[in-house]
């Protein structure tokens, strides 16, 4: 996961969209990790990424849940798109997700029956993930199948990517533990509020400082490396 | 009775969809700016989530019994219909009441917290009645969350904030707050 985020980081982490060299495939697939990642950039998908990130078995499995339904969704949407009616096209996406989630519901219940319990009603609730209607909406009813596909599985893994954070930090602080592994030994005092709601909601929005501070910080480093540049351009005439 | 009243209070203020369950998140993000929008949205959201219970009830009694695995594909078509047909009842029968709610009526089919609602009341198999005041109470919750929220962030509008600090990272704190104090309540019930 570390190289891919380090990945997404060269590729399009750069604040304004400068070397957008990459082929439009490339660049398809890479957005959805870091540049227009669908819960930290466009703010889509609040609701699982607070409600079932407090260990990271359950972060992993709904990541991966959602990952399934997003990238069939557009796949099929994508197959369908010109012969669906432009006036009933929102129903036909909420079918074609509603059955792809029923799947995953099924396929989860079967294999992994601990976790969906816990996950509870969530796993249903992937119907309503704006995430998924968004795509749709944005881009697999625009799009040829491959693309469509691509960019699926890019904002699926940027969901994913954002659902292991939010679940590391909160099983780590919340119970000392990473996977269900003790990390500090029985002398941590477990931070409890971290894997009730109200940490969740404070882990969030601590991430999304992390993230603005960061910009922030690169912009004006920005700004400095070319105002410097400017100074030694003026200095040379 | 007592199961009822249990069921009220659990529902509003115990269980709060939003603060607890993270349930209709994106109005209580997006239209929590002003009290006077958030009372609107809250009245909306009851409204279709008390039309709901409603009608998952019909569902579950007269259509479902039998094809258990067509129950998410059947909500979110039912839902997305009712909406639809409140919204055009609504604007025939009290126009001043269909401008008052505006935008927030077709929004919320995609609201998590009606879906929800229709799995939670098949999975705790609630009577009609038990439906009905099951929506009741989550409303009244919502609205509560959406009109504390919106008091909250109209009363800060002219703080002296951070600029990180601004915008979503700011109301999610906010919202932590929030439900760190409704945490409080889980002993007001016990639930045996």
């Amino acid at each position: 996961m570390n190289g891919m985020v380090s990945h997404a980081h060269m590729h399009g982490g750069g604040g304004p969209p400068t070397g957008r060299k990459a082929p439009p495939a490339r660049e398809d697939l890479l957005k959805g990790f870091w540049r227009e990642n669908p819960v930290l950039i466009q703010l889509l998908g609040l609701c699982p990424t607070l409600a079932v990130t407090n260990s990271v078995a359950n972060s992993v499995v709904m990541g991966i849940a959602t990952f399934f339904v997003l990238v069939g969704s557009s796949f099929l949407v994508s197959l369908v798109r010109r012969r669906v009616p432009n006036e009933v096209r929102i129903a036909t996406y909420i079918v074609i997700i509603a059955t792809f989630v029923t799947v995953a519901e099924m396929i989860l219940q079967a294999l992994v029956p601990v976790i969906y319990k816990q996950l509870g009603a969530f796993v249903a609730l992937i119907v309503v993930n704006c995430i998924i209607l968004g795509r749709q909406e944005a881009f697999a009813g625009k799009n040829p199948v491959g693309r469509s596909v691509l960019d699926a599985v890019g904002m699926g893994v940027g969901f994913m990517i954002m659902m292991l954070i939010m679940g590391s930090v909160r099983e780590v602080l919340g119970s000392g533990t990473l996977l269900g592994v003790s990390l500090f030994g029985p002398r941590f005092e477990p931070w409890v509020i971290m894997v009730l709601p109200p940490g969740g909601f404070f882990t969030l929005a601590f991430v999304l400082l992390a993230i603005a501070w960061w910009k922030e910080r690169t912009a004006k480093q920005a700004k400095a490396a070319g105002a410097h540049e400017l100074a030694a351009a003026e200095r040379a005439a | 009775m007592a199961d009822l009243t249990w069921i009220f209070f659990s529902s509003m203020i115990i269980n709060n969809f939003t603060l607890m369950l993270f349930l209709g998140l994106c109005p209580f993000l997006g239209v929590s700016g002003k009290i006077d929008t958030a009372l609107r949205m809250g009245a909306a959201d009851t409204f279709v989530l008390v039309m709901t219970a409603v009608a998952v009830w019909v569902l579950n009694t007269f259509v479902l019994a039998r094809t258990p695995y067509l129950r998410l594909i059947a909500f979110i078509i039912v839902i997305a219909g009712l909406v639809q047909i409140v919204e055009m009842v609504i604007k025939k029968l009290s126009p001043v009441l269909f401008r008052a709610l505006g935008i927030y009526l077709p929004l919320i089919t995609t609201n998590c917290a009606v879906l929800a609602l229709a799995i939670f009341q098949t999975n705790r198999e609630y009577t009609f009645l038990q439906g009905i005041v099951f929506a009741v109470g989550s409303g009244a919750g919502l609205s509560l969350a959406l009109v504390l929220m919106a008091s909250i962030r109209e009363s800060i509008e002219l703080a002296d904030v951070p600029a990180v600090c601004r915008g979503t990272a700011l109301v999610l704190m906010i919202a932590g707050s929030l439900s760190l104090a409704f945490m409080g309540f889980a002993g007001l019930l016990s639930s045996s």
